[in-house]
């Protein structure tokens, strides 16, 4: 069975969920991630999304944080204040799955403005939404990003959400309270924060691709973990699954 | 008590040009039909609120209603960007934007401060982020009782607030379920409030975790059938996602969107496009 490498980024951050209770969820790639743990190996896995739906079990993808079917699945639907202040503040999720525009090598991430001035941006993007706190306080973070040197940049233009700020101890002397980004999984394969460095280090490649490959799609010098793991390819179950609910023909 | 009006009075009526005004609704229950009844009436200067605009704001920046935007995150939900939104941003068509930019969470407790007549409220947020050196409704400050640092965030007090609910009665006694967003909070940040529902009905009965808005905290009530399309009303209708990926080719393009906003002002009053 072939894949796309998207496909395999969906599959390794899904099965990344595995053992994990509870996560908070965005739109788009980081949804369906999450949509196909709980349907493979995490079926207890409560999917929390910002409009306030807690334990949601979507039977088909929802194109936005808030649709009805997630409302209607849930195991409560509460207010906006409250999924952030009691839910998300007080530390009680565990995974918190972010998307990026720009990426460092610290994990910083940019989903405000790309350009120098932010008043006269090149390109105005959507903004901060929930990133800021969920990098902030969930317990750890998964950075589901494709690779590309327009993403995976030196400096980020803005800093949106925090990794590991300028390095080591950052987040301790900013009083972030999560572990920040233990995990970003991209088209090419699996980063992972150096636990002294806090720099983004290639732990992973996916099948198919070399080191050379993650190399040239990265901004900055990469540190690469010796040896490199290669990533397991998806399985027909998985695949199947994942298709299934792109399609939204699952029952 | 709130008053029961027709959507084209309520909003001459409570609107005034230079306004802050909040549009509420998290992707359910936006009040769309209001949005446009506000292109429509040729609002101008209006400093415009919202967690999430979308489209209906993407439209009235288009129109060249607002000077100032207040947000936490400005996209097309699952499609892209807004692109009037960017223009406006990028190249100050049709008017300059001004914008004033949160965290969810900063946006959720400024509304929290308003509705509870507090001046600012009091989170874990924002550290380490370029927000705090662009923002100024945001500043650090220090729990008297544990020395911790922590971030302030200003009371949004919008002039008006405007959201859509499900039901009211005839006294303006207001319902709304499902996904409620912030949107109770919003309505009490304001000094007045406009609520659009699909149906006023004579008995309103009791519904599980629905929220109320009693007739005393609302300005006025107005009747608009289908008002939040294209998002949704549970138990009314669902969310038209085909619209959201059309408004991405129709606001894309200048001149599209002046077809669309022409249409728009030509049609009558509570009528959507």
């Amino acid at each position: 069975m072939s894949w796309t490498s998207d496909e395999m980024m969906t599959v390794a951050a899904a099965r990344a969920l595995a053992g994990r209770t509870s996560c908070f969820v965005g739109i788009g790639a980081p949804s369906t991630a999450a949509n196909l743990a709980r349907r493979l190996h995490a079926p207890g896995l409560a999917l929390i999304y910002e409009s306030g739906t807690i334990g949601a079990r979507p039977r088909t993808l929802p194109l936005s944080i808030g649709d009805g079917e997630l409302a209607e699945t849930a195991d409560a639907v509460v207010s906006v204040p409250e999924v952030f202040n009691y839910w998300l503040q007080a530390g009680r999720i565990d995974v918190g799955f972010l998307a990026a525009a720009q990426l460092d090598r610290y994990a910083n991430i940019n989903t405000t403005v790309i350009g120098p001035d932010y008043r006269r941006p090149a390109v105005r993007l959507p903004g901060a939404g929930g990133a800021p706190e969920i990098a902030a306080s969930c317990r750890e973070v998964f950075i589901l990003v494709r690779h590309g040197r327009r993403t995976f940049v030196e400096k980020v233009d803005f800093i949106t959400s925090v990794g590991y700020g300028d390095g080591p101890g950052a987040r301790e002397r900013l009083g972030l309270r999560g572990r920040g980004p233990v995990l970003v999984v991209t088209d090419l394969g699996v980063l992972e924060p150096d636990p002294v460095s806090c720099e983004l280090t290639l732990t992973r490649v996916h099948p198919e691709v070399t080191v050379a490959d993650v190399q040239a799609a990265t901004g900055w010098k990469l540190a690469v973990a010796e040896p490199v793991a290669v990533t397991e390819p998806p399985t027909g179950e998985e695949l199947d699954l994942l298709r299934a609910l792109k399609k939204g023909t699952l029952p | 008590m709130a008053e029961l009006v027709g959507l084209a009075e309520g909003i001459r009526e409570l609107v005034r040009d230079g306004d802050t005004v909040a549009l509420e609704g998290f992707t359910h229950l936006i009040p769309v039909a209001a949005g446009q009844e506000i292109i429509r009436a040729g609002r101008r200067d209006l400093t415009l609120v919202r967690m999430t605009p979308d489209i209906v704001y993407d439209q009235l920046i288009g129109a060249g209603c607002a000077r100032k935007l207040v947000f936490s995150w400005g996209g097309n939900p699952g499609v892209g960007s807004l692109h009037r939104l960017r223009d406006a941003v990028e190249h100050d068509w049709p008017a300059p934007l001004e914008v004033e930019e949160h965290s969810h969470a900063g946006m959720a407790n400024r509304y929290v401060a308003g509705a509870a007549g507090l001046p600012f409220a009091v989170l874990r947020g924002y550290a380490g982020t370029d927000l705090v050196h662009h923002t100024t409704t945001l500043a650090p400050i220090d729990c008297p009782f544990t020395g911790e640092r922590l971030t302030a965030v200003a009371a949004l007090r919008p002039d008006l607030t405007v959201i859509h609910a499900q039901r009211a009665d005839r006294a303006g006694n207001v319902q709304l379920w499902g996904i409620t967003g912030v949107q109770k909070e919003a309505v009490f940040a304001a000094a007045r409030s406009l609520v659009t529902v699909e149906e006023v009905v004579e008995v309103l009965d009791p519904r599980p975790g629905a929220v109320v808005l009693p007739a005393w905290v609302v300005t006025a009530v107005a009747e608009v059938p289908g008002g939040a399309r294209p998002s949704y009303a549970q138990g009314y209708y669902d969310r038209d996602n085909s619209a959201y990926q059309q408004w991405d080719a129709i606001s894309r393009d200048r001149e599209r969107f002046g077809q669309w906003l022409a249409q728009t002002r030509d049609a009558p009053a509570g009528s959507r496009s």
